[in-house]
């Protein structure tokens, strides 16, 4: 025995989360603090103009027209800037952080603005003139009209019910759908080369034989207005950079400018020739995505280092670009995507998403078309990008193959180790079966990736829309009270008996199976209405044009123009409920510890006086997250019966529904709506978040919590979500990174789709949390996203600090 | 008895050898280092961990131990170890969870079982299973010590024997077709400063050491430093000479002392002997020493575990 045992060889820890100095050069610094710095506010100049264009057009062309007609007048019309600094332009509002409104989505009252403006978490500022903007331009036009209104209206009265209930979420309800990311040919096509294939498809028109043609026809018009919309877009900031470089008395400013109006004069009417354009292509096309809809998980850049990888090659050959400017590059890009919040949200998508995060999410690593290990030069100049940044947006994950150099896993794994979250861990393989088992193809497939939180998708072929999380512990909940929500004080399942009427577990599960499927009935006749509101009402021509098959379809992307198309549902909830199926199991059928009887009115009564029960179900019951069967089984048996009733239902879009195991924020608010449950956790309390274990209840280290993940089967998914949180010096010195990525590589061996890591010692975010004015950087892992800690609400925060710390050494 | 006494399986555990390893401690060890940081390690035979530190003071544990150890003192709950029989039946009744028994028997098919568990990550790392104690090579029955690491030889798991190497020479002999490694402890080279640290002299410690690395067993040695009692370059030279005469180690790992075992002497109901000062070395005495082995030829030298 060796008595004395070192746990911390060499202290690696700089993630004290104390504001420090990030950025390569002052450009960047400067960029960088002014996107941190800057209030997020509202920006009324996008309802403006779109009211405006609406009271010109609406009537006179289709729907479809009507969208992109819109999108080139704001485009031609919003206000327009350069920043100081700038090397890739452009902004969604009117600067940094500001937010456009989408009243054809949610129509905003003005006692939502003042919420908006005044609440302490996710505010944006409201400028005075702005409220009487609202009252008597937006809301009297569009008060009716939005989105949001139709599906209310639309909706059954169980729908309602089960949705206010908390039983399930919608995401429709006030972003549009969305969920998908770029593809190569973005930067290989210019939209005058769109335009040409638009019209190719719009001659091929059959108007003898196709019922659609017409329709197909106003749709492939619409896609080419808006390709006018990008290209009046980016003439307007060439000329602006040009007028600004006359003006410029710096003469490195004014050679910047003129780089930019040069750059504008190629991009986005042509396709990019350098990595410089490459960028501010993506930049123009995530700008247009963005403003002509607010999809959720805003827009990715696909497989970044494999795209720019030929620009990059050939820039540093001819000598016009060096890794130094390379990274300058990327680290003004990453300036530009954390410049713009998400939309605002209100009620309960904001409880949900309670973030201003919008989802850009970079995929790096991986796997190229062909097979062959897609790391490259970019690939480690995003590392070191994302490393230097550490900003929120865009989240840089790293796709981890089995063909991926140790070396890339490694510099990913030290920068994550940092303690912010970032980069998180996807298992290409994984991904890649998880596609085929979707029906894509192998080259589709292997050009896929993750977006979002974890969402597998086929990148620049699929909308992959996720449309709600779905509340597994509270279903449980309302099985042992014969359907009756003691929270809402109303009937909302079905009648199936009390808890004290199951004789045996397996009349208990038969409950519970029957109560999902109700539930899921309802969720998803309610999914299919939605969809086709936005399909009749709300086309996106211009995510049409980027996304593969629409131009050949004369079909919308919201419509099922894409070459595949899923509707995803988020279980959330199965550490919580497994544990509270095994405490149930053992406790009350096995070993008859106490009754169901006892059991329930000590959860009706928050456990205050039942300190026996409370221990035993707490300490002295199985729980998932230690390789242990007895738990892991039931938590097998609960999501293959959720997997198996969601997968395959027809969408609405011609393809069908599928299921992931990710949060956001939506456990904490799933908690809220919750009793106390059977293994122990409080009334209101968060329940777990994705696959992770109940907090506190993996008590037997990281890879009894990987084992436990890895019986679940995640091919048969579209993503899940775990998160491991560990103490600094589990994570230590060269063994520890060594161990570290080994272990990733186990789980990502035994099919595990996704893991990522705080690394953060207790004491600094209760620090944090007691003096937030020194840790305005602090950054931590959420779901699957980062936030600011300061960001969060205090009970995401108690639970961040609450989660089970991995600490054996 | 054909069962092994076990005080903790821990699993990610990556200070005991390569990679990720499952350490299985077993309960039990002939010699008692003063500043020993798993004192509930060292008895032979279950043990009855109490954190009073956290505990209320609800009685639940008085309510149901039969032999009356626990009990009221009029204010508060205490305890009369001379009474407990290690029931464990306060440790479920406990309702705040702050009682624990050290100590469980496995049979060795059990603890093949739990080993096996973690096999992938053995693979992936290029670890396998520690058998550290308390002192593995003191437990009884020891055929079954045999049996285990022959059984997980068997597997394809790398087995790393941890040992003070306090233990007969022939037990030694047993392991060596199966085990791939020993991480021996090396305290002290002058016998009576062994014998005053340990309460043993180390003759059969040397010898042992000697005779695994003629039958040309893979060992790295262990140096537990204590600041003050074994870091001085007299302590160090002899351990260089000896490598110098011919006992072949791999590695040496020099593992300062630290005082996270100081709270679990309360817990077990003793003292921890306040009079003993013990320090942790300065990292800069640590490089000192280290670099003493580089410079007389031992590059293979590691601080930290």
């Amino acid at each position: 025995m060796a008595e004395i045992n070192c746990s911390c060889a060499a202290p690696v820890s700089d993630n004290s989360g104390r504001n420090e100095v990030h950025g390569m050069n002052e450009r960047i610094r400067k960029l960088r603090a002014e996107s941190l710095n800057t209030q997020p506010s509202l920006y009324i100049g996008r309802a403006v103009l779109e009211t405006e264009a609406y009271e010109k057009y609406e009537g006179e062309v289709s729907v479809p027209e009507l969208r992109a007609l819109f999108l080139k007048h704001y485009f031609s019309n919003k206000e327009i800037s350069i920043h100081d600094g700038e090397l890739i332009v452009g902004e969604k509002g009117n600067g940094p952080q500001s937010a456009p409104s989408f009243p054809e989505l949610c129509c905003h009252t003005l006692e939502d603005m003042h919420v908006m403006n005044d609440r302490d978490l996710i505010n944006f500022k409201v400028k005075d003139e702005d409220f009487k903007i609202q009252e008597e331009k937006i809301i009297p036009f569009w008060e009716k009209r939005s989105i949001r209104h139709k599906i209310l209206n639309s909706m059954t009265e169980e729908w309602k019910k089960a949705y206010h209930a908390g039983i399930f979420t919608e995401f429709m309800e006030q972003r549009g759908p969305g969920h998908t990311v770029g593809s190569i040919k973005i930067y290989q096509k210019g939209f005058l080369d769109y335009q040409k294939d638009i019209q190719e498809a719009i001659d091929a028109l059959d108007f003898y034989h196709d019922p659609e043609a017409l329709k197909k026809k106003e749709q492939l018009n619409a896609m080419s207005i808006a390709c006018d919309a990008i290209m009046i877009l980016g003439r307007r900031y060439g000329e602006l950079a040009r007028s600004m470089a006359a003006e410029a008395t710096d003469p490195q400013r004014k050679e910047d400018l003129l780089k930019i109006a040069a750059n504008c004069d190629v991009v986005p009417a042509h396709k990019p020739e350098t990595f410089h354009q490459a960028l501010q292509m993506y930049w123009f096309v995530h700008l247009a995505v963005t403003s002509e809809l607010n999809p959720w998980d805003a827009y990715s850049p696909g497989r970044l280092d494999q795209h720019l990888y030929p620009f990059y090659k050939k820039d540093v050959a001819d000598g016009s670009l060096d890794r130094e400017h390379a990274l300058e590059l990327l680290e003004c890009l990453w300036v530009k995507f954390n410049n713009q919040p998400a939309p605002p949200k209100v009620g309960i998508t904001l409880k949900e998403s309670g973030t201003y995060t919008d989802f850009a999410n970079i995929n790096t690593g991986g796997i190229a078309p062909d097979g062959s290990n897609g790391v490259n030069d970019v690939s480690y100049l995003i590392l070191d990008c994302m490393d230097d940044m550490r900003l929120l947006q865009p989240s840089s994950n790293v796709q981890i193959s089995r063909k991926t150099p140790n070396k890339f896993l490694l510099r990913a794994c030290e920068i994550s180790r940092k303690g912010w979250g970032q980069p998180a861990f996807y298992n290409t393989e994984a991904i890649i079966q998880e596609l085929l088992n979707a029906g894509k193809s192998i080259e589709d497939a292997r050009m896929g990736g993750t977006s979002g939180c974890v969402e597998t998708g086929a990148f620049g072929n699929e909308a992959y829309i996720l449309t709600g999380y779905f509340n597994l512990p509270k279903i449980l909940e309302l099985t042992l009270y014969n359907g009756y929500d003691h929270v809402s004080g109303q009937q909302l399942g079905l009648q199936l008996g009390n808890a004290e009427d199951f004789k045996s577990y397996e009349e208990l599960f038969d409950a519970f199976k029957k109560q999902v499927e109700y539930f899921a009935d309802i969720k998803v006749k309610g999914s299919n209405v939605i969809e086709k509101i936005y399909a009749e009402y709300m086309p996106v021509p211009f995510l049409s044009i980027i996304t593969n098959d629409c131009i050949k379809k004369g079909k919308d992307y919201n419509a099922g123009g894409a070459r595949y198309n899923t509707s995803y549902l988020q279980g959330v909830g199965i550490g919580t409920i497994t544990d509270c199926l095994a405490a149930i199991k053992y406790n009350v059928y096995d070993e008859k510890k106490f009754t169901m009887a006892e059991l329930t009115d000590a959860m009706k009564k928050d456990f205050e006086g039942y300190d026996r029960i409370l221990n035993l179900v707490q300490n002295h019951s199985p729980k998932y997250g230690n390789d242990d069967d007895y738990a892991d089984d039931i938590m097998k048996s609960v999501f293959e019966f959720y997997r198996d009733t969601m997968t395959g239902r027809p969408n609405m879009r011609g393809g069908m529904y599928r299921v992931n195991m990710l949060p956001t924020t939506c456990h904490v608010y799933f908690g809220e709506v919750m009793m106390a449950s059977a293994n122990g956790r409080r009334a209101h309390k968060p329940v777990s978040e994705g696959i992770s274990p109940e907090k506190s209840a993996d008590t037997h280290g990281p890879t009894a919590v990987v084992k436990s993940c890895a019986k679940m089967d995640h091919l048969s998914t579209g993503g899940t979500l775990l998160n491991q949180k560990f103490t600094p010096s589990v994570v230590a010195g060269e063994q520890g990174l060594q161990q570290m990525a080994n272990l990733i590589r186990s789980y990502f061996n035994m099919d595990g789709h996704h893991i990522q890591f705080n690394v953060i010692d207790r004491q600094v975010l209760l620090n944090a949390q007691a003096h937030p004015e020194d840790y305005k950087d602090l950054i931590v892992r959420v779901a699957g996203y980062s936030d600011h800690f300061n960001n969060l609400s205090r009970a995401l925060q108690d639970e961040i600090i609450e989660r089970t710390e991995q600490s054996f050494a | 008895m054909d069962k092994l006494f076990v005080f903790n399986i821990q699993k990610y555990s990556i200070h005991d050898g390569d990679g990720i390893r499952t350490t299985i401690f077993f309960k039990g060890c002939p010699i008692r280092c003063a500043w020993c940081h798993n004192p509930e390690s060292q008895r032979f035979g279950p043990e009855l961990l109490w954190n009073q530190e956290k505990c209320t003071n609800c009685g639940a544990c008085v309510e149901v131990c039969p032999t009356h150890a626990m009990k009221w003192n009029g204010s508060k709950v205490i305890m009369d170890r001379s009474l407990c029989t290690q029931c464990g039946k306060c440790v479920e009744a406990c309702l705040n969870n702050v009682r624990e028994l050290a100590g469980k028997y496995y049979t060795v098919e059990e603890l093949v079982e739990e080993a096996e568990k973690d096999q992938m990550f053995y693979e992936e790392s290029g670890g396998g299973v520690t058998l550290s104690g308390g002192e593995v090579m003191a437990q009884e029955p020891f055929h079954l010590i045999v049996e285990l690491t022959r059984r997980l030889h068997e597997k394809g798991i790398p087995v790393a024997i941890d040992t003070s190497g306090f233990a007969p020479w022939e037990r030694f002999e047993a392991l060596l077709p199966f085990a791939d490694v020993f991480l021996y402890d090396l305290k002290a080279m002058d016998p009576e400063k062994h014998k005053r640290l340990i309460g043993a002299e180390n003759n059969l410690i040397l010898d042992n050491l000697r005779k695994l690395s003629q039958n040309g067993a893979k060992v790295y040695l262990r140096m537990p430093l204590v600041g003050g009692l074994n870091t001085d370059d007299e302590d160090i030279l002899p351990v260089i000479q000896l490598m110098q005469q011919g006992v072949r180690a791999e590695r040496v790992y020099l593992l300062p002392y630290h005082n996270t075992g100081k709270s679990k002497y309360a817990r077990l109901g003793r003292l921890y002997d306040i009079n003993s000062v013990f320090n942790v070395p300065s990292p800069e005495r640590l490089e000192e020493i280290a670099e003493l082995f580089r410079k007389n030829g031992f590059p293979n030298v590691r601080i930290g575990g």
